[in-house]
């Protein structure tokens, strides 16, 4: 489906297109990964540059790391408890700092400027496969943080508080990817969608405003995919007081 | 642009939901970019805002020290205080009962000196005018003597 009014390249509609990398006989989907390594680049980048001379009273950048590890660490804090947070702390953070900078990198820099053979770049994120990737991995890790912490009574807390809970949590084992990565791949891909489509039909002004919605719903999306991600972690590794 | 294309051959269809090795990949990266970010940006900033909490707090309760040893002295140099302006105030007392049992007695001593002046005075008037009324009486039985004598004579 590719749509070209006006003779606006920035106004270009594309779904579904991929620019694909074969290696071997497998294939990837190259435009998640150039504009990953992008706003991976900006990130790193902005936390060399904040860490390079860390001091006992910040200023500038490292006020601003500061300030994220504070929010983070709350954020983590809050929802695994105060005894396993700090295992867990990278992997919620980064998953936060990576799908915010993935989502804010696809709406604020003007990739529909740099022209693919097929496909374009956009948030990473408004790729099912990056979605699911780390939707994966929460559910990895919190098998994982309810094994190492308790070891077999993990399973305990499927027949907690009555046996009859057995199969709504086997089922929540599934239905937890699979809303975290779809809402996460929905919203960014819709929020993209929006945006291109009013582009499309008047190039001035009047996507504006949803471009602001789709900045804010973007970091909403970040928090939420790190907050139940870490709410998940903490409920595995969840002590019942008996 | 072309060289993106790694290669040209039987690109996939495409789609939406197209699921392949982008998701293996993308999940690795995400876990070396767990790790990256780790040891560049959790640890390193948690170190220095752990310290900066440590700093505060053991300042903190450094101060708090400070603070009640400064109310211990300031307390102390109260009393020291207190017991100093006591003081002054019972030699102030002291003092002035002394000057006003000096003063009495000296105005005991003073009118004691004035009786004894005073008596002495008018023991010395009266035995004066005992004196003079002595050689007055003796005088007048002479003088009446004497005009006893010329009138007896004549």
């Amino acid at each position: 489906m590719v749509l070209t009014p006006l003779n606006l390249p920035f106004a270009e509609l594309e779904v579904g297109q991929h620019l694909y990398w074969q290696i071997g006989n497998i294939n990837l989907h190259g435009q998640v990964f150039l504009s990953s390594w992008v706003v991976i680049g900006a990130l790193l980048a902005l936390i060399v540059i904040g860490t390079r001379k860390m001091e006992r009273d910040p200023s500038g950048v490292q006020n601003f790391l500061e300030f994220l590890w504070d929010y983070l660490r709350d954020l983590a804090r809050e929802q695994i408890g105060e005894k396993a947070y700090r295992d867990w702390l990278p992997f919620i953070g980064t998953l936060f700092l990576f799908i915010f900078v993935c989502n804010w990198g696809g709406a604020l820099i003007p990739w529909r400027l740099i022209e693919l053979p097929n496909g374009e770049l956009g948030a990473p994120t408004a790729d099912i496969n990056t979605t699911v990737a780390m939707a994966l991995l929460v559910s990895l890790s919190y098998f994982y943080a309810g094994l190492s912490r308790k070891g077999l009574r993990y399973f305990e807390y499927y027949v907690e508080p009555t046996p009859i809970m057995l199969p709504f949590k086997i089922i929540e084992d599934f239905t937890k990817p699979l809303s975290l990565s779809f809402r996460l791949f929905g919203n960014i891909l819709a929020d993209e969608l929006v945006v291109a489509v009013l582009a499309f039909l008047v190039p001035v002004l009047v996507p504006l405003p949803a471009m602001f919605l789709g900045l804010f719903t973007s970091a909403i999306q970040a928090l939420i995919f790190a907050t139940l991600a870490a709410n998940y972690i903490g409920e595995a590794v969840h002590e019942e007081a008996h | 642009m072309t060289w993106l294309l790694l290669a040209e051959a039987a690109v996939p269809e495409g789609g939406l939901f197209d699921l392949d090795a982008t998701l293996p990949l993308m999940a690795v990266q995400v876990v070396l970019l767990t790790f990256l970010l780790n040891s560049l940006f959790f640890r390193p900033v948690g170190k220095v805002v752990e310290d900066r909490e440590g700093y505060i707090s053991t300042s903190r309760a450094d101060a708090k020290q400070k603070l009640e040893q400064i109310k211990r002295l300031e307390a102390d140099l109260q009393d020291q205080l207190r017991g100093a302006r006591q003081a002054a105030q019972s030699a102030i007392v002291e003092a002035e009962s002394e000057v006003d049992a000096l003063y009495r007695e000296a105005l005991a001593e003073a009118e004691a000196e004035a009786n004894r002046t005073r008596e002495q005075a008018r023991r010395e008037i009266e035995s004066q005018r005992d004196a003079a009324q002595a050689s007055l009486m003796s005088q007048v039985d002479q003088l009446s003597s004497q005009i006893i004598q010329r009138l007896m004579a004549a």
